[in-house]
């Protein structure tokens, strides 16, 4: 077994287990710190692909940017598992049906593709590096990239204006 | 309304201009003022290397004096205890047996004498009262300790080192009350 | 594959690695006492002087202090997170040093040993990541103290990083379109042969340097510890070691901000006005260390000469000037950087 393999199964471990505990856990805050970790473990997939940039984004901008959110807004409502509502029964078993119809149907899809069989491209694939990266969103796919990023723009413009809209004339110093 | 006082500060209240709204130009003048005082002189004395010199009216703890043969000045006749405010002086009299003449410098002496520190506020009337030039506050102040108890001075902790034995300890405890003596 | 590893090159990048953790361990230590010198010297005050000569073993003093401090762990928080919290904020501190290029090369033992840990071709990026790692530290502590202050502390700390980083990534982003490099290596090795960065991004650099300010949670954007109104802010519940290490934390931090803009924009390690080319390699390299050990130190200089000058920022101006000044500068500074890089490919034809 070659470190790139050990690498990978410990990333895969790591990643399930993780991944299993956001669901399992009971305090929220947990639930994010572990799904923390997954992005840590992906961006780890990502490096043995010779996919630097995207490790290096999807840490920046999942685990770096988003889940600091999700952790500020679960900290500033103080959500605890006491306070989570207590879900049906149905809406349980409904959960897991579909969820499982999910890993199903991903599973079904991977085990199709040929790459199945080597999951480890370490210094192989330069797909993932900036230059070839950059090159590839700016010829051949500048359409569907300049459109995500007016989706984007628009999707900000519509956070302002809905920030915008309640508050009258702002008061001096925030909450914090 | 005509002011009382020519103090008056007026605060500038016009819109500021672009410049001004930057701050960075008031930021800029500010890191300018805090660096000029990189080469400005400190006031701060390095204390136990360095001593301020006190001033001559400085009254700090008491002392009991004795007399150039070593005798001690002090004939417990209480009227320290009487000038001082604060009530912080207590003694004993005793009478001097013989014997005992280079001790004491005459019949009548303190047995005990205690002053509390803690009571004491340095004013300095028990060294005016004392007919007997047996009293003085020296240039030392009182330190800091644990308990309350040890602020209660005994005779042993006022009186002066002898002047025969320990003579320079004897003109460091007197300090600069010497010239105070000779100048009457 | 297992046994092919260069065994040579594992005992050298762990060497540096030991001696960079213990630089920037010793350096953030001195930098404490450097820190209150500082302010006592512009406060016309005397600073530490007690502890050994001038009092430079001040620091080692406090470390004991701390070290000998009892461990109060409050009741009703997370243990765990409790402890994780100064970890992580220590461990992403150190953690930014990787990618940075301390000096040139070093030819011992024949072999020509690069005082880098890692030329990562995502150099920069690298250290943003790592930095935006740094607000779990605090976030995590702040939480886990279960103490409404320092949960205040720690969703200010958060707040404010995520929004300074945002100009931050703009700033820089204006700073790649003329290196066109993300390792932090070919950007010195760049400056070296012609200017530094910073003449040609002196905007970008103003805004980076505000933000590095913020990121650190240095004065005057220090509102997550802000004393008179968040008694200690993300830290109030810690003491002893834990304490240290998260005060320890935002001097390495100011550190490595420092390394980052002297090798951003300074030059790095680069000899102003000497081409290092003609001289020893060895002994250039050595230099070169040390110059960029000088930057360095003018940079903490100027950190904590900030830190002593400008008073705190208010919650609601620290907002206004990260997103309604800052973001919009540094989105026309990228503007013209990239217009001029395009007009300079064109060779100034429009």
């Amino acid at each position: 077994m070659s470190i790139t393999e050990i690498l990978f199964w410990g990333l895969s471990a790591l990643a399930l287990f993780s991944a299993i505990m956001v669901v399992a856990s009971k305090s929220p805050v947990h639930s994010i710190l572990y799904l923390i970790v997954v992005f840590f473990a992906i961006s780890g997939h990502y490096v043995l692909l010779n996919a630097q940039f995207l490790a290096i984004v999807n840490i920046i901008v999942y685990a770096g940017a988003i889940m600091v959110l999700f952790l500020f807004v679960v900290m500033l409502m103080n959500l605890n598992a006491e306070s989570e509502p207590k879900k049906h029964r149905m809406m349980q078993f409904a959960g897991l049906i579909s969820g499982g119809c999910l890993f199903l149907v991903i599973i079904s899809a991977i085990s199709d593709t040929q790459h199945a069989s080597n999951m480890v491209q370490m210094s192989t694939g330069g797909d993932g590096l900036i230059k070839n990266l950059g090159k590839v969103l700016f010829k051949d796919y500048v359409l569907p990239f300049e459109i995500s990023s007016v989706l984007f723009l628009s999707a900000m413009i519509g956070a302002v204006v809905i920030g915008k809209k309640e508050s009258p004339p702002t008061p001096k110093g925030g909450d914090l | 309304m005509q002011a009382l006082t020519n103090r008056i500060k007026h605060v500038d209240r016009r819109k500021m201009n672009f410049l001004e709204r930057l701050y960075l130009v008031a930021i800029f003048k500010g890191m300018l003022i805090t660096f000029s005082h990189i080469f400005k002189k400190r006031p701060t004395i390095n204390y136990p290397e360095k001593k301020r010199p006190f001033s001559p009216v400085f009254r700090g703890l008491h002392i009991l004096n004795r007399d150039e043969e070593g005798r001690e000045n002090c004939t417990a006749c209480g009227l320290c205890a009487v000038a001082c405010p604060a009530e912080a002086i207590t003694m004993e009299a005793a009478e001097r047996q013989t014997g005992e003449e280079n001790l004491y410098r005459e019949e009548k002496y303190a047995a005990k004498y205690e002053i509390n520190m803690l009571r004491c506020i340095f004013c300095g009337l028990c060294e005016e009262a004392c007919p007997k030039d047996a009293i003085y506050l020296s240039e030392t102040f009182a330190p800091a300790d644990y308990q309350r108890k040890q602020f209660i001075y005994k005779k042993e902790e006022l009186l002066i080192p002898h002047p025969i034995e320990d003579p320079e300890g004897y003109k460091k405890a007197l300090g600069n009350k010497v010239k105070k003596e000779t100048a009457n | 594959m297992l046994l092919a590893i260069d065994f040579a090159l594992i005992i050298e990048k762990l060497v540096l690695i030991v001696i960079v953790v213990m630089a920037s361990l010793l350096i953030a230590m001195y930098a404490t006492y450097g820190e209150r010198k500082i302010a006592a010297i512009l406060q016309d005050r005397r600073g530490p002087n007690r502890a050994g000569p001038f009092g430079i073993l001040q620091p080692v003093a406090d470390g004991l202090k701390l070290f000998f401090k009892e461990e109060i762990i409050p009741d009703f928080s997370s243990k765990f997170l409790f402890i994780l919290g100064p970890s992580l904020a220590m461990m992403t501190a150190i953690m930014t040093s990787a990618v940075v290029p301390w000096g040139g090369k070093v030819h011992l033992f024949d072999r020509d040993i690069s005082l880098q840990i890692a030329d990562v071709n995502v150099g920069i990026l690298y250290v943003f990541a790592v930095v935006s790692m740094g607000v779990y530290g605090i976030m995590i502590g702040g939480w886990a103290s279960n103490n409404k202050y320092s949960l205040m502390g720690a969703l200010r700390a958060a707040s404010q990083i995520i929004s300074y980083e945002l100009a931050m990534g703009i700033s820089i982003i204006a700073l790649l379109m003329v290196t066109g490099s993300l390792s932090l290596k070919e950007m010195v090795v760049q400056q070296q042969g012609s200017l530094w960065n910073i003449c040609y991004q002196p905007l970008g650099f103003f805004i980076f340097l505000i933000c590095a300010f913020a990121e650190c949670n240095r004065a005057p954007f220090d509102l997550a510890e802000a004393e008179s109104e968040l008694i200690g802010g993300y830290h109030t519940e810690y003491s002893s070691m834990k304490l240290g290490f998260y005060l320890f934390s935002e001097y390495i931090n100011m550190f490595i901000s420092s390394v980052i803009m002297s090798t951003l924009y300074f030059g790095g390690y680069d000899i102003p006005f000497v081409n290092e080319a003609l001289y020893d390699q060895n002994l250039m390299a050595i230099l070169g260390v040390l110059v960029l050990m000088a930057k360095v130190i003018c940079f903490i200089f100027f950190f904590m000469w900030v830190r002593w000058t400008i008073p705190r920022f208010r919650y609601d101006q620290l907002m206004n000037l990260g997103w309604r000044i800052l973001i919009p500068l540094a989105l026309f500074n990228m503007l013209v950087t990239g217009a001029l890089v395009l007009l300079k490919q064109n060779n100034w034809h429009f």
